[in-house]
């Protein structure tokens, strides 16, 4: 079994996470403030690749960032960056779909914090910045911890959009759940099985892991 | 002096009510405020703590405009600095009560002088949840104290304490107040339970 596949999808699921993280919380904490018809919105959009088919939005991305025209043709002219079938589209991919992994269980949570705990950081002089850092977050540990992993495997699994935007390129887009499919293609089920075999320990690891963390909490990964 | 002269619209179970006050209160004085369920005095201290903006009207405190509707004049809570006593005491679950007082002030001496005061001090590396009901009532009271605040603001400030605790906090209350020259609005349901604090009164219609 050729152990690259693995490696570039654990990279991936990794450069997705840590990106997610850093534009998911203050999107999470905008969101969770208030409601406004264009929060309704950004929202819906934010919650759309959880229902609509991978291939879909792998298409539209394809077609959004093809070379031949539009933000594609702009970002190739303006700035050499290809991301059809390369490992940046992979990875803009994935962010795209497993954002609502990311954002939604963290709007959640701030949600349910009583805002009395903001105000009461904000009475003593603490900026919203501040409040954020040392009230908040740590407040909601257990569903951003949950939000981490639950981004972490959902791209482990992505298929359909990595496969369209990313094609099957050894070494370059060609991540686990691809392979395992290729394998399964070329009736290897013996590397079929070994793939699928990392993937699935890998994940249920993971979420073992989240429920012996949040076990004080009772709290379900999946809340 | 604080002067209040605020309209706020209040959305109620039968619609909307109008909270209208106008209102002048001493510097160094403790009012309390009492009123019927729903009139708005909750409301009031948070609209003075600027955590709720009225749609009319101005507040002033010792010649300092915190908020003019008519002028667009609204300094967020960061720059008013009341010590405020929520009702659900808002603690952070994440804090011990030393590190409650440490977030609000770096003061070694006054943090030691309030844990005294409230007498916390076998509890400094306890969280909120393991403190009972009148501990973590009086940590809420301390936290708000341990920024020396000009106006202090308390909603229903000692409802979990049993007399005698009540009698003792309002006692050392009292000093450090009048050492701080504090204001205080003190919020309640029952006028008498701080009787041996307030000075003034004023009932929320």
């Amino acid at each position: 079994m050729d152990p690259t596949p693995i490696w570039l999808t654990l990279k991936l699921a990794a450069i997705t996470t840590a990106l997610l993280l850093v534009i998911g919380l203050p999107v999470a904490w905008w969101l969770s403030r208030g409601r406004s018809f264009f929060k309704i919105v950004l929202e819906a959009m934010i919650t759309m690749p959880l229902v609509l088919p991978p291939s879909v939005l792998g298409f539209y991305l394809l077609l959004a960032f093809s070379p031949q025209h539009g933000i594609g043709l702009w970002l190739q002219q303006t700035f050499d960056i290809q991301f059809v079938f390369s490992f940046k589209g992979l990875v803009l991919a994935s962010v795209i779909y497993s954002a609502p992994f990311m954002i939604g269980p963290i709007k959640s949570a701030l949600q349910q914090l009583p805002v009395s705990l903001s105000q009461a950081s904000h009475s003593l002089g603490k900026s919203r910045w501040q409040t954020f850092i040392k009230i908040l977050l740590p407040n909601i540990r257990p569903s951003l911890l949950s939000a981490i992993v639950l981004t972490f495997a959902h791209t482990l699994g992505e298929f359909g959009v990595v496969l369209m935007i990313g094609g099957n390129i050894p070494g370059v887009t060609r991540v686990a759940s691809i392979a395992v499919y290729d394998a399964v293609e070329q009736m290897d089920y013996h590397s079929a099985n070994l793939y699928s075999l990392v993937l699935f320990a890998i994940t249920f690891v993971l979420v073992i892991a989240v429920f012996v963390f949040n076990k004080y909490q009772l709290k379900s990964p999946l809340e | 002096m604080i002067s209040i002269d605020i309209e706020k619209r209040l959305r109620a179970y039968k619609g909307e009510h109008l909270l209208q006050v106008k209102k002048e209160f001493a510097a160094g004085s403790i009012t309390k405020i009492y009123g019927a369920s729903g009139a708005g005095k909750t409301t009031l201290l948070k609209i003075i703590a600027g955590f709720i903006q009225p749609e009319n009207g101005s507040i002033m405190v010792n010649g300092v405009t915190w908020f003019n509707a008519a002028n667009k004049i609204g300094l967020q809570p960061q720059q008013r600095l009341c010590g405020f006593v929520f009702q659900d005491y808002a603690l952070f679950p994440n804090m011990t009560v030393l590190e409650h007082l440490q977030y609000a002030t770096t003061d070694a001496a006054w943090i030691d002088r309030l844990l005294k005061l409230g007498k916390l001090e076998p509890f400094v590396s306890h969280k909120p949840v393991y403190l009972s009901g009148g501990q973590q009532q009086r940590l809420a009271i301390l936290r708000a104290l341990a920024i020396k605040p000009k106006l202090l603001l308390m909603d229903e400030p000692f409802s979990a304490l049993d007399p005698e605790t009540k009698t003792e906090l309002i006692n050392a209350l009292k000093l450090i107040i009048a050492e701080l020259k504090t204001t205080v609005l003190v919020v309640t349901h029952n006028p008498q339970e701080v009787a041996e604090l307030a000075t003034e009164e004023f009932k929320i219609a």
